[in-house]
């Protein structure tokens, strides 16, 4: 399998901040690969300089063979691009929003003819292409911008955030259309999210954390580093549970709210012997709640960076809210 | 040369974008015009009485203040189409034309022509009125007010993207407005004749852009109205040294901004 994307110690600093610090991978043709992590994590900021928007400060990457640097426009004719804000020109039509990429990517008319009807089917938008944008729902609007970012016949789709603040039903929508698109058109998408489940349907997952990438693998080797299951529980004293624990040579930790995680091989057979254990001795543990489940993404995540991405996203928002009133002050 | 081409195919699409906008969006055209014709209705009604003795008596009010609403009109369409950019850039289709393989300067550059073809177009909307104020033209007159106006649209939908050019935001839109756009509108001698004016005043509108199209449009638009001794006590400077200036601003607020538009962030 060829690489279509290389990076190599690509970074980017405004001023004194690092956004990116040194991330490196590889993407290879037809992969749909994922950029995980919270928010002000740097995915967006990589996404950007991939697609030539912003200029590297370190390192740097080649798309489809072009380096992002010195050759800009190779680099733009080999992508496409959904934003993570709205791209639309909302007082034009469907079909005329994308008859205006055609323009800008030069494309002869019977090539657009047969591009754009055909991904309007696939979208499901066909019937209502000569319609104006701005009456189009969220999820309307965001498959417009993923037909429109194939019309051209990209090898790579970039999505930054593609579902953000659509609902469920019509993110899964969007899924089953990503995913369709990338057998038929043959397209690699590179994409980032910050939802857990999203990344499952990436063949591989890059988490992103304070601008580096902290672990990279498919789905489920990501979730292999965690273990196989992980028990949940609550006692009248964790502290206490844990020192037992770690005396009978059971590994738990903390977990982001100060409640007991435990990776174990087989957890139906371990809760009987750990309920035992507690109970037992000269001062016993009441156990209070104890749950059994398979690791997910978002456990990988708190056992790479010792914390849940909601956290995260909850002070990055903080941060934001910030800096707005500072520049509002003004 | 495929490379000309391509840069002119790019900046013809934004220019051609801006064209079909303009033509579908009847409630931004009448809003635009509403301006104008607010102020050439109460204020031209409402001063006619009160002035007197513009010109030698040869005109009132609302005939002198029409050439300062026309360019009234250009110039705020004008600027404010460049600086949609800054929303547009963020928020709209521009963003997607920045990742497009279409040279940024081209994009630049199509925004601007786009900007003054509508503000040109405005301000020709407001030109039929002329016959309402009494304002009679001929052909060569009509011919030159439009050549004025489409450089006094180039100036200042430049200038506008020259303000735009590195902006993220709209927060500092307002306070634009306010201390730059009004006080220059206000000073080019729109609405009152720029003699016997204290003398800073004086200073602040000869260095006023906005002046230099008031100015021959005046001179243009009442040559039928008004004897020529008349007429030269209204004037500030011949019609070809005005234009020269507002050729000259015009590459100077136009050079800097497509520069900076242009830039990689």
């Amino acid at each position: 399998m060829t690489n279509v994307i290389e990076v190599q110690e690509l970074s980017r600093n405004y001023g004194k901040t690092e956004a990116v610090r040194g991330v490196s991978f590889s993407v290879g043709e037809g992969e749909i690969f994922g950029f995980l992590g919270p928010n002000g994590a740097g995915k967006t900021t990589t996404i950007h300089m991939l697609c030539t928007l912003l200029r590297p400060t370190g390192g740097q990457a080649l798309v489809a063979g072009h380096n992002i640097v010195d050759e800009q426009e190779a680099v733009r004719r080999s992508i496409g691009m959904v934003f993570q804000e709205p791209s639309l020109d909302e007082q034009l039509t469907g079909r005329e929003n994308l008859r205006f990429h055609a323009m800008l990517y030069n494309m002869d008319r019977p090539t657009y003819e047969r591009r754009s009807q055909r991904l309007l089917e696939l979208v499901e938008l066909a019937e209502r292409s000569d319609d104006l944008v701005k009456v189009y729902s969220g999820g309307m609007k965001r498959r417009l911008e993923v037909a429109r970012g194939l019309l051209h016949q990209p090898r790579v789709l970039f999505l930054d955030e593609p579902t953000l603040g659509l609902d469920p039903q019509t993110r899964r929508h969007i899924w089953d259309y990503l995913r369709e698109l990338r057998d038929r058109e043959k397209v690699t998408i590179f994409m980032t999210t910050h939802y857990m489940d999203e990344a499952e349907n990436c063949d591989r997952v890059a988490i992103m954390d304070h601008g580096q990438i902290v672990a990279l693998d498919s789905p489920s080797e990501l979730k292999a580093l965690v273990g196989g299951d992980l028990v949940t529980v609550w006692t009248s004293d964790n502290e206490a549970a844990l020192e037992k624990l770690a005396s009978a040579e059971v590994d738990a930790r903390f977990g982001p709210g100060q409640e007991l995680i435990l990776e174990v091989s087989k957890g139906d057979v371990f809760i009987p012997r750990m309920m035992q254990l507690l109970v037992n001795g000269s001062q016993p543990i009441e156990v209070q709640s104890v749950s059994l489940r398979r690791p997910t993404l978002e456990d990988v995540f708190i056992k790479l960076t010792g914390r849940t991405i909601r956290e995260d996203e909850a002070s990055a928002t903080e941060r934001m809210g910030m800096r707005m009133r500072r520049t509002r002050g003004h | 040369m495929e490379a000309i081409m391509g840069w002119l195919r790019g900046a013809y699409t934004i220019w051609l974008r801006d064209i079909l906008r303009y033509q579908r969006d009847r409630a931004r055209l009448i809003a635009s015009l509403g301006q104008p014709l607010i102020f050439l209705v109460l204020f031209g009604g409402g001063f006619s009485a009160a002035i007197s003795g513009l010109g030698q008596g040869q005109v009132n009010y609302s005939q002198f203040l029409f050439p300062g609403i026309l360019a009234m009109t250009v110039l705020f369409t004008g600027v404010f189409s460049a600086v949609s950019v800054v929303w547009d850039r963020e928020f709209g289709f521009l963003k997607e034309v920045m990742v497009a393989p279409v040279e940024r300067t081209a994009v630049a550059a199509g925004k601007v022509a786009g900007g003054s073809s509508i503000a040109l177009l405005q301000g020709v909307i407001i030109l039929v009125l002329a016959p309402l104020l009494g304002i009679q033209l001929g052909w060569f007159q009509i011919i030159q007010i439009i050549g004025i106006l489409l450089l006094l649209a180039l100036m200042m939908t430049s200038l506008g993207l020259l303000i735009a050019a590195r902006q993220r935001s709209m927060e500092g839109f307002h306070m634009m407005m306010n201390f730059v756009l009004l006080p220059m509108f206000f000073l080019s001698g729109a609405f009152f004749p720029l003699r016997g004016i204290p003398v800073w005043m004086e200073v602040l509108a000869s260095i006023d852009p906005v002046t230099y199209g008031v100015d021959p449009l005046r001179q243009v638009v009442l040559r039928g109205a008004m004897t020529s001794p008349a007429l030269e006590q209204v004037a500030l400077r011949p019609i070809a040294v005005n234009v020269a200036l507002m050729a000259g601003l015009s590459l100077l607020f136009l050079i800097p901004g497509v520069w900076l538009f242009s830039r990689q962030d």
